[in-house]
């Protein structure tokens, strides 16, 4: 938290993308959260994902809950459209919103307690649902605006800083998507933006819902010894499985791979993925790998990360439905309120 | 821990050394426009006191570096100007100088009980100092507190040096020099007004004095052998200069072409504006781009309608019954590859009518008085071999300073000779080795007073650079005294100094206290920070966050961090000292403290130090 605004100068030689925008372009409002929360570089890799793909800031829809993780929409794109909703309601206002406007860029950002505790259900329903959105979960594995109790998702054996040890079992949500058929689900941390920026670029041009799991260290409550979301602790025990370079569409592959250790995915519109995996028998397009992959790591006390599973066959909340291609705003209004005939019409149909 | 992933990760065999931030030359660097000041003047410290208001303690503080801010304030090159770190954050940098200005202007009466005074009883040495400028001057101001009797000889009727005969009264009025060189004067120094010493060995010989100080500039304006020179409206420009000084030149004709694009030239010019002159031509060999005149004399001149004419190389004088009515030039075309001429043609030549003619191509030092056996050695160009450390020539008790002994340069370049010299004539008559210099020392203290306080105003003040007003355009001619710049008015300095970044409050990084949480590099508003594996320096530097493009402004390189066993960079170049690094740093790994340099002066060591009274900005 800083009482000082950041000034607007920036350094001269700052790079730009396509549309002429540097990074500082893509900044928010000050952050207010604690100095030094993971939140706030998972704020910075957001913006640095959105400055690089170059996307229209007014073109990206930031949608969150409650919680210190919800509060950070408001710190990247102040260009953007926004929503705070209710209490782990996130996913229905962006179902609501998705199905009006196909066409935005829909970015929810959600905590372990938003997403884990109250929000659960709507969680699993808005993967149900393939709901096309980047779906990021800030998971500090406390709950930091209420004086740092245990979430739903701290480790048995996790201390709390005055020294409780959590006893029940957590819910991790990786492996919660991969059951419910998630198309891309990825772990990363947020003191880990080589990993965590190319994640976030590619979940943005997935056609579906994406999830990213992020360990984000809460400086306050949950950064000590005994704690297994501290930022030694997170440094120390997440094992990488599959790193994802993002490459957009049009622009060469820069990078020689070695035979093997590189596995390429297309995206629906072009740009692709470059896969780079550390057990060549790992395979992220098979969900039962996947989970075996993140159980047996789980059982040494480790954290898989990286790109864990992508699937591009599920059908997405528009193709389900039927939707039209245009966005409601953009159909004419007879179309849209066709009238009272239609109406009857309808009705009649259904005797 | 080598079973940690932090011990597994070796540092590549390119790497770079962690900084060693005890070095004094570091922290001084960074602040760089005290390091690019030749005495280290304090300025940011000087400017947070103007902008507090304690204009008295602000002039105190510069006079303890460069001894003449009211001066200075006027009329210095402002080495510390184009060195400013604002100037590359946006376009133009802090007006330093003019800041200097303010402090002397507003200073008050009040200050006589702290400025250095006579000692009560005298040490039994005796210095003379030849020639009365701001080299020997400045000799004057740090040995007599000390004891010393210092004898001050010169050859006019008034003291200053080039500061009287060479600067016009419109940039420089004679209340201002008198004034400040009244100050060095009272502290007993003995001066000797039309006294020219023409023998260096009958000095020698009379044995009055322990150590001599040549501190006589460089007097010999450099004059152009071309055919038709012997006419007499054909003048030397720091000669004819000296002349209207000291009132014996009181007139010019109506067209006057100046010869050279220096800043005498510029003072040339803007003074035939004052004595008559209707048309004034500034005639210059090259382009723009290679001017010796500082870009301000510049344009100020041209905002007096003078005319710089580039690309002309003189040929001849054109003379009319024994005067001067015209001169040739060369027209030129110049080939440039970079800031470098590859070739030059003739394109045509050219006559240009004119009444009179000033020479303003450069002056040199000379010294007919010392004779070359009195056991100060010379060297192949006919200049004394002095050491560029001490100022001792190769006799031990004669020293040089100023122009005198380097050859021309400015009046801040010629005070720091100055103390350099004294402390080396300290040492000397101490019995001690001038070589052995005491070291330059940097103090850090922290800044922060609570969360989110800091003793400092570290919010960034989008202002731009305040104009300096001016006379207007009809006033100014009416008298050659007239000064033409007004100064800031407190308000004016009030807001030009929340333009000053504070380099001096660093920013010193803990390496064993960081956790790597990136929250410093998010919010770094000129991305100035990144953590980075380590490697060679150029590898280093292309890929930072921002790329540090520039090497003659420093890295600071961490030690390895314990987490990662990367290090953390900082670009010094561009950082504006906002303090969010540290504001946002959760372990205090970050802290903001302000570096105090001390500069060694004659007085280094003993109780008539000054510097340690005040309280800090």
């Amino acid at each position: 938290m800083t009482f000082m605004s950041k000034p607007k100068v920036a350094h001269p030689d700052l790079p730009r993308n396509a549309l002429g925008l540097t990074r500082r372009d893509y900044e928010g409002a000050n952050s207010t959260l604690c100095a030094g929360c993971g939140h706030d570089s998972i704020t910075a890799a957001i913006i640095e994902a959105c400055w690089a793909n170059a996307v229209e800031p007014h073109t990206v829809v930031k949608l969150s809950g409650i919680g210190c993780s919800s509060k950070t929409t408001a710190y990247f794109l102040s260009g953007a459209h926004g929503f705070n909703s209710v209490h782990g309601r996130m996913p229905s206002i962006a179902t609501g919103a998705n199905a009006a406007n196909r066409t935005l860029n829909y970015i929810g950002v959600s905590g372990d307690g938003d997403t884990l505790s109250i929000g659960l259900g709507q969680f699993c329903h808005a993967i149900r649902r393939n709901l096309n959105m980047v779906y990021i979960i800030e998971n500090n594995g406390v709950y930091g605006l209420t004086k740092g109790q245990f979430s739903a998702s701290a480790d048995i054996g996790s201390k709390a800083k005055r020294g409780e040890v959590n006893r029940q079992p957590p819910i991790d949500p990786v492996q919660l998507a991969i059951t419910l058929g998630a198309s891309f689900v990825a772990r990363s941390f947020s003191g880990d933006k080589a990993q965590l920026v190319p994640l976030l670029r590619a979940a943005m041009r997935h056609n579906g819902f994406a999830l990213i799991d992020v360990i984000s260290p809460c400086v306050t409550f949950n950064d000590h010894e005994g704690s297994t979301r501290s930022y030694a602790y997170a440094r120390e025990h997440s094992e990488e499985a599959v790193h994802a370079d993002f490459v957009p569409f049009a622009s060469e592959i820069a990078v020689d791979y070695a035979d093997g250790a590189a596995q390429t995915v297309t995206l629906h519109d072009g740009s692709r993925i470059v896969l780079r995996k550390v057990d060549a028998d790992y395979d992220p397009s098979d969900p039962g790998v996947a989970l075996d992959a993140i159980q047996q790591r789980m059982r040494r006390g480790e954290v898989l990360t990286g790109l864990l599973h992508i699937g591009q066959d599920a059908e997405d909340i528009h193709a389900l439905g039927a939707t039209p291609d245009t966005p409601l705003n953009a159909i004419a209004y007879e179309s849209l309120s066709p009238g009272g005939d239609a109406l009857r019409r309808v009705l009649e149909s259904f005797r | 821990m080598p079973e940690t992933k932090a011990g597994l990760r070796a540092a590549p065999p390119a790497a770079m050394q962690a900084t060693d931030t005890a070095d004094p030359r570091y922290y001084h660097r960074v602040v760089d426009c005290q390091w690019a000041c030749p005495t280290h003047t304090d300025v940011p410290e000087y400017i947070r006191l103007i902008a507090q208001g304690r204009f008295a303690d602000a002039y105190l503080l510069n006079r303890a570096s460069n001894v003449f801010p009211g001066i200075l304030g006027r009329v210095c090159d402002r080495p510390c100007e184009p060195a400013c770190r604002r100037g590359r954050v946006e376009d133009k940098p802090v007006a330093i100088c003019r800041l200097k200005r303010v402090a002397a202007d507003l200073k008050g009466t009040g200050i006589a009980d702290r400025l250095p005074k006579a000692p009560a009883r005298l040490n039994g040495k005796r210095i003379a100092c030849i020639g009365a400028g701001p080299a020997s001057l400045t000799v004057a101001n740090d040995l007599a507190p000390l004891g010393y009797a210092v004898t001050i000889f010169e050859r006019h009727g008034a003291p200053g040096g080039l500061m009287r005969t060479n600067i016009p009264s419109f940039r420089l009025p004679q209340s201002v020099l008198d004034e400040e060189i009244g100050v060095i004067l009272d502290l007993g120094v003995s001066l000797k007004l039309g006294a020219p010493i023409d023998s260096l060995s009958r000095l020698l010989a009379e044995g009055r004095f322990d150590a001599i100080f040549v501190g006589s500039g460089a007097p010999k304006g450099k004059d152009l052998p071309l055919p038709g020179r012997q006419a007499a409206n054909v003048h030397i420009g720091i000669d004819w200069l000296e002349s209207v000084a000291f009132g014996h030149t009181g007139s010019i004709g109506e067209r006057v072409l100046i010869i050279g694009v220096g800043n005498t030239a510029m003072d040339c010019c803007r003074t035939s504006m004052r004595l008559g002159a209707k048309s004034v031509k500034v005639m210059a060999r090259k382009p723009r781009s290679f001017f010796k005149a500082s870009d301000w004399e510049l344009e100020d001149a041209e905002e007096e309608r003078v005319e710089i004419v580039v690309n002309h190389a003189p040929t001849a004088f054109v003379l009319d019954a024994g005067r001067v009515v015209g001169m040739r030039f060369n027209r030129m075309e110049y080939d440039l590859d970079g800031t470098r001429i590859v070739a030059e043609r003739v394109v045509d030549e050219v006559t240009i009518p004119c009444d009179e003619v000033i020479l303003a191509i450069g002056q040199e030092n000379a010294f007919p008085w010392i004779e070359r056996d009195a056991g100060v050695e010379f060297d192949r160009w006919d200049r004394p071999v002095v050491d560029p450390l001490t100022f001792q020539s190769t006799r031990p008790d004669v020293f040089f300073g100023g122009d005198a002994a380097q050859g021309p340069k400015n009046i801040i370049w010629a005070v720091e000779h100055g103390h350099q010299a004294a402390l080396s004539i300290h040492a000397y008559l101490s019995g001690l080795a001038p070589a052995d210099r005491p070291r330059e020392a940097v103090r850090l203290s922290s800044r922060k007073m609570g969360l989110h306080e800091w003793a400092y105003k570290n919010d960034y003040a989008p202002l731009e650079r305040r104009l300096m007003p001016h006379v207007s355009l009809k006033e100014r001619f009416k008298k050659i005294s007239i000064e033409v710049e007004l100064g800031f008015t407190p308000e004016q300095a009030a807001q030009e100094a929340q333009r000053c970044l504070n380099c001096d409050v660093q920013t010193v990084f803990e390496a064993p206290q960081c956790i790597e949480c990136d929250a410093c590099i998010d919010i770094c508003p000129v991305d100035c920070l990144t953590i980075a594996t380590n490697g060679s320096e150029a590898e280093v530097r292309a890929r930072l966050r921002a790329p540090a493009l520039d090497p003659s402004q420093p890295l600071f390189v961490s030690a390895p961090l314990k987490q990662t066993g990367r290090i953390m960079v900082k670009d010094e170049n561009l950082c504006l000292h906002c303090g969010l690094c540290a504001e946002r740093c959760p372990t205090a790994a970050w802290d903001m403290q302000k570096s105090t340099l001390h500069w060694p002066h004659a007085d280094y060591g003993s109780s008539t130090c000054h510097s340690h009274e005040r309280k800090t900005a």
